[in-house]
């Protein structure tokens, strides 16, 4: 789950990192309010989870709190990648004597978190290590001690901060270190870090993302997940505990086993289709989720076609083929559905399809074809 | 000859009493597994499984009691960090991790204080192996395999089984399945089963069935183009995957960088001399292209 950078500054705050972290608004009187509170310049940003909101236009700097409302009104509502900005962050403006990028992240391959650091900040770090790959140091921290002293030392001597800001650098690193520990992230990054004009080291931006598997231990995290940024659709399939991502395409698909979920994906598009998305109705296939899973697919008007690709295994074919005739009984909009399960009792699960009026498949490459011939045939 | 488990394995369940820990192990016991003991804290002295199968306390306990050699774990996500570095703790050699959802972070440190140990860990968040006709571990289902020449590995489930059920009713059976998980962190890779895989005298071929996310499959491809003389096949899931989006599981995810593409896997692995199928149903044809009987 990625955090907001306001959300993601008050955790760095609440482990000692030094940043000024600002007052958020959702009107323009709300930010000439904070610029009011805040006093001089301020900068005004919206808080967005995509990237690339400066180039978009969604950070923007004001003298005065007039302009600080002025800059607001430009900000709120506007579009960034098909998120529609609803809140900014008003922030006291700093004078930028050096940029620095400094993160942690989860590092699967040497399965340690990872000091990445730097010393060309405020640029996103994928594109230096295209452009500049030896600028960035790499340095995984070992998995049971954890940060050490000397390497924040390390750290500070390959960024160059310089000798007077060494102590408040290990300040920042212990405290990033603390907030990533801490909240089970997977992701935490400040950039820029700065050292201004006047000699301080500020958290000027940060990003933190957090390992969805650790959420249940984290009730107080879970409550910054920003709704305004999922697809109603997504909100609703996690709450029926489906994992659910919606796409372009016309077919949707239901299948248990994300795997399985991606291939079928994958072979609807092989067959000349298209996906409307990607759902994993998880094991067992119950009737619930069947429905759940069903209503969230057909919000989606792009939907033409369902295809349904059930591999049982050890669950009774007969079974599922009942709860998803059930399932599909109470439901206010129908498309052709084609249903594909293996397992158990597969062969008497066909009977059943039939009688509904559902298209039964026996492999997925068939199952597939016949929920693209089923789109074609409704277009 | 087979990899990891056999008739030989004497098989522990951890949280043998849970809803999922009781359904799989009747399953693994029907297929001949040797269960030889479950632990479930609290209910040492009974019996699991309709009486077949002792219950003790603690894994140290069940380990002394019935030489158990090897444990699959169904503990919920809460737990399941604990469980492994129990099993760990009284030397049971290999740990199998059935359990989704386990936070990365407990992962990092079970995954390095096994290491230490010399604890082979599989999973967690995987369907477990079965050695045809010897041993099953975990939920994959048994009537899905046939005995024969093709080892295979997999980052999947479901996936799994519709590979496993296209090679048995293609007439090409299996010496080992192996799934090894879902998630960024997990104890046995690719190329852990590759080897052994590789030194296995019965196994003849070799399918890898990857995913979208990290690196493993790239450098799974260049140790077999070093290392592996044997007939391979590969299936990689997610080429419609869009990117930044987690696909289910865990490590499932393309960076917004744009590293981890299904396309990026698929021309490591035929840079490797490793033909991948477009569909999991052309795993058998191509394994015939090869030469496999």
């Amino acid at each position: 789950m990625k955090l907001q950078e306001y959300r993601s500054k008050a955790i760095l705050e609440r482990h000692g990192v030094p940043l000024l972290a600002g007052i958020t608004a959702t009107t323009p009187d709300g930010a000439r309010d904070a610029a009011q509170t805040i006093g001089g310049a301020v900068v005004v940003k919206a808080q967005v989870l995509v990237g690339g909101r400066g180039k978009a236009g969604g950070v923007k700097l004001a003298a005065t709190p007039d302009e600080a409302a002025e800059r607001a009104g430009e900000i709120i509502g506007l579009d960034i990648k098909g998120t529609t900005v609803k809140t900014v962050l008003v922030a006291p403006a700093a004078d930028i004597a050096h940029e620095y990028y400094l993160g942690l992240i989860l590092d699967r391959a040497t399965k340690a978190i990872t000091v990445i650091a730097s010393a060309e900040g405020g640029v996103e770090i994928e594109e230096t290590a295209k452009t500049n790959p030896e600028a960035i140091l790499r340095l995984p921290l070992h998995p049971l001690i954890g940060l050490q002293e000397h390497e924040t030392r390390r750290i500070g001597f390959f960024l160059g901060i310089p000798a007077e800001l060494r102590r408040e650098f290990a300040k920042v690193m212990r405290g990033l270190y603390a907030a990533f520990v801490e909240s089970d992230a997977d992701l935490a990054e400040i950039n820029p870090l700065v050292v201004t004009d006047d000699g301080r080291l500020l958290a000027l931006d940060a990003k933190i993302v957090l390992d969805d598997s650790a959420l249940p231990r984290h009730p107080d995290l879970e409550e910054m997940r920003d709704l305004n940024e999922e697809e109603p659709s997504e909100i609703a399939a996690r709450e029926a505990g489906i994992s659910f991502i919606k796409l372009d395409g016309s077919i949707g698909c239901m299948v248990n086993g994300a795997g399985l979920a991606m291939t079928t994906m994958d072979l609807v598009k092989l067959a000349g289709g298209e996906p409307a998305n990607f759902l994993d109705i998880g094991g067992g296939a119950k009737q619930d989720k069947v429905t759940a899973a069903f209503r969230i697919i057909l919000d989606d008007p792009n939907v033409k076609a369902i295809l349904i690709n059930i591999f049982g295994g050890i669950t009774r074919g007969d079974e599922v083929a009942r709860g998803i005739v059930e399932a599909r009984a109470a439901l206010t909009r129908d498309v052709p559905m084609v249903v594909r399960i293996v397992g158990t009792n597969s062969e008497e699960a066909k009977p059943i399809l039939a009688e509904a009026n559902l298209i039964t498949a026996d492999s997925l490459d068939d199952a597939a074809a016949k929920a693209v011939a089923a789109v074609r045939g409704a277009a | 000859m087979s990899i990891l488990v056999n008739a030989d394995t004497r098989l522990l369940v951890q949280g043998i009493t849970g809803r999922e820990g009781e359904f799989h192990s009747t399953a693994m016991l029907e297929y001949g597994t040797n269960i030889v003991a479950g632990v479930t804290p609290g209910k040492g002295g009974q019996t699991a499984i309709n009486g077949r199968v002792p219950v003790y306390d603690t894994v140290a306990e069940a380990v002394e009691q019935t030489g158990a050699n090897a444990t699959c774990i169904f503990v919920p996500a809460a737990f399941a960090p604990d469980a492994m570095l129990e099993a760990a703790d009284a030397n049971v050699p290999l740990v199998i991790c059935i359990t989704e959802g386990v936070p990365a972070l407990d992962m990092l440190r079970v995954y390095h204080v096994l290491k230490q140990k010399g604890v082979r860990l599989i999973g967690p968040n995987c369907p477990g192996l079965t050695t045809v006709d010897e041993a099953k571990v975990g939920i994959i289902p048994g009537d899905i395999h046939a005995r024969g020449p093709v080892g295979l590995v997999s980052r999947s489930g479901t996936l799994t089984y519709e590979v496993v059920q296209a090679m048995t009713d293609a007439g090409l059976g299996q010496t080992t399945c192996v799934g090894i998980g879902g998630d960024p962190i997990i104890g046995t890779n690719f190329i852990d089963v590759l080897d052994l895989f590789n030194q296995d005298d019965e196994t003849e071929a070799i399918v890898m069935i990857g995913e979208i996310g990290g690196e493993e499959e790239e450098k799974a491809a260049a140790f077999c183009a070093r290392e592996v003389r044997k007939p391979m096949a590969a299936f990689i899931a997610g080429r419609t995957a869009p990117p930044g989006r987690r696909m289910g599981h865990a490590g499932a995810i393309i960076s917004t960088g744009g590293g981890g593409t299904a396309e990026s896997k698929r021309q490591a692995l035929e840079a490797a001399g490793i033909r991948v199928a477009d569909s999991p149903s052309h795993i058998p044809q191509l394994l015939r292209d090869a030469g496999v009987r």
